[in-house]
């Protein structure tokens, strides 16, 4: 009872809200400094990790080009993520009315879900030409549709007993279902699935830069930026992609929060 | 007294019935290494138009098979069950009967105007005449306040009031009642025994009303259903017609002849004859 209570008042009490925000932004402050200490006390070279300082210098310096590069990796990733999530959630439409479907697709899924994705980056540069983004897009949608597919399958599959014998109790139709209660029990598994392949379109779309394609995007800028030992800046880079892959979990997050804010009752 | 086909409020010398279950078996074959359930074993049982029926029993003895086998939610193994002189099925997609199930079954994603709209949404009554039906419905279950609110808002008996108004939305001809009031605390369950009592003889709805109470059964029924587990089967029914509905209001309870029939069930219940009244059990 008493260690249940400060979990349940964490999203309520603003006191405590203040310390859940407060306590890791103390500690990342604390590690930024310790960082920065370490660096210019024992003088490590900037190959081996550049100071917090400098990265910040070049972050701000560098700020439109980070920028572009966001903006280009991040509509790759954002494209990935809609195509992938699309296919995702159709296959999985399919499947759940469908048993042959679903019996179908069950290994194809198993062996898209070992595939390491962006190993497919340099055979598609090849298909679809190392100018296009074609490329990148696809192994984004690629690796967004497993994780997309397995969540809504399992979400459609939820209906509780209770509420297929209400439906039936109404004589309910086919789409009427679908739409009363089925779709609205998958809904927020869907956006589990989308939270999870989120990360992941940011990741792949950013991994598949390092094997071709046009430059512009963070992982080209990042590795290019190292090959001239610019590290500093290479580290600039790699902090754009960390804060864009935080802005697409943040986004999903939010969205997933709100569709599940009432679920479970009796 | 008359007691297999009493008269509802609706009367009128109709003679049709509302349910009829003939000579139905219910047998759950062996799932794995479990052994078959017969749930129900030749079960007859004709619930008169406008008539209160209670099945009662231990847990387990087939009140909700039963149930749901006159709801064609499931189908019996053997025998027939006609609802209003159709096959159950036929009475089903005819929107025959409302339904309130042993667990509430509200959509937590659905407001409680949206959940007790739900039958007449699904049957294509316009917005206008759904939410002023919604209004009365949530007036008549005490939960006017609450028609914003979400499943997930309320406490257990109130979704099962929710779960009740949206049972009797479309004024159904035939209710199908199980344990409805089984979340609820004395005081509103006595309420909501009232309210049924007067809806019953409003709409001349038949009632067909699991409980595990006797009380219960006695206060609402026609006549009590006696049930007894393994295999499943009617041990007795036990007339209770003590009077019209008009009769049984709050003074009904402390009438003679109720301890009567709540002495009588119990020894049905219990296969053995119960010297006095007191203890009876409530829930
Ligand atoms: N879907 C099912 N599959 C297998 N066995 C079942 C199924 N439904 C019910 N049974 C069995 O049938 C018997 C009667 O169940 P039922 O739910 O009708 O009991 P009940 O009288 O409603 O009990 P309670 O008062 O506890 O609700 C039980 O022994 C149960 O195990
Ligand atoms: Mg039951």
């Amino acid at each position: 009872m008493t260690s249940a209570l400060p979990v349940r008042l964490s999203g309520r009490d603003p006191r405590t809200r203040m310390r859940v925000l407060l306590a890791p932004v103390v500690l990342g402050v604390l590690v930024l400094g310790l960082w920065q200490l370490a660096v210019e006390s024992f003088e490590i070279d900037p190959f081996v990790i550049p100071s917090p300082q400098a990265i910040f210098d070049r972050f701000i310096t560098n700020i439109s080009s980070i920028v572009d590069g966001v903006t280009v990796t991040g509509r790759n990733a954002l494209m990935g993520l809609v195509i992938g999530a699309v296919i995702g959630i159709v296959g999985a439409l399919l499947a759940s009315a469908t048993w042959i479907f679903d019996e179908m697709t069950a290994p194809l899924v198993a062996a898209l879900s070992v595939i390491p994705i962006v190993a497919l980056a340099p055979v598609l540069y090849t298909l679809y030409g190392a100018a296009a983004e074609t490329a990148r897009i696809i192994v984004a949608a690629l690796s967004v549709i497993v994780p997309v597919y397995l969540n809504t399958l399992r979400g459609l599959r939820q209906v509780r007993p209770v509420h297929r014998d209400l439906m039936r109790s109404h004589a309910a139709s086919a789409p009427q279902v679908a739409r009363t209660v089925t779709l609205p029990t998958a809904t927020p598994y869907v956006f589990t699935g989308l939270r999870i392949a989120s990360s992941l379109a940011v990741i792949s779309a950013l991994i598949a830069e390092y094997f071709g394609g046009p430059v512009g995007g963070l992982g080209k800028s990042i590795t290019s930026a190292a090959a001239s030992s610019n590290y500093p800046l290479a580290w600039a880079y790699v902090l754009g992609a960390i804060l864009l892959g935080l802005a697409f979990y943040v986004v999903t997050l939010l969205v997933e929060r709100f569709f599940t804010r009432h679920t479970g009752s009796d | 007294m008359s007691t297999v086909a009493s008269p509802g409020a609706t009367g009128a010398g109709s003679t049709t019935t509302a349910v009829t279950v003939t000579r139905v078996h219910r047998l759950f074959a062996a799932q794995g290494k479990g052994s078959s359930v017969s749930a129900l074993e030749d079960v007859d049982l004709t619930v008169a138009d406008g008539e209160f029926v209670s099945l009662i029993g231990p847990s387990g003895c087939g009140k909700s098979t039963l149930l749901r086998l006159i709801a064609d939610l499931d189908q019996p193994t053997s025998g027939t069950v006609e609802v209003f002189g159709k096959p159950a099925q036929r009475a089903r997609l005819d929107h025959d009967y409302g339904i309130a199930f042993q667990q509430a079954g509200l959509l937590p994603w659905r407001s409680v105007t949206a959940n007790v709209e739900l039958p007449l949404e699904l049957h294509g009554m316009d917005r206008r005449a759904r939410r002023d039906r919604v209004g009365e419905l949530l007036e008549l279950v005490g939960l006017s306040d609450f028609a914003k609110h979400y499943p997930d808002q309320l406490s257990g008996g109130m979704q099962q009031r929710v779960a009740i108004a949206r049972s009797l939305a479309e004024k159904p001809k035939l209710l199908l009642m199980d344990e409805p009031f089984g979340a609820l605390d004395e005081i509103t369950r006595e309420r909501m025994q009232n309210e049924l009592v007067r809806i019953g003889a409003e709409t001349g709805a038949a009632v067909v009303f699991v409980t595990h109470s006797i009380p219960e059964a006695v206060f609402l029924s026609d006549r009590v259903v006696v049930m007894s587990p393994r295999p499943g089967r009617i041990v007795d029914v036990v007339p209770s017609d003590l009077g019209a509905a008009e009769r049984r209001d709050d003074s009904f309870r402390d009438d003679a002849a109720f301890f009567h029939t709540v002495a009588r069930v119990r020894e049905h219940l219990h296969g053995t004859p119960v010297s006095g009244i007191r203890g009876v059990e409530n829930q």
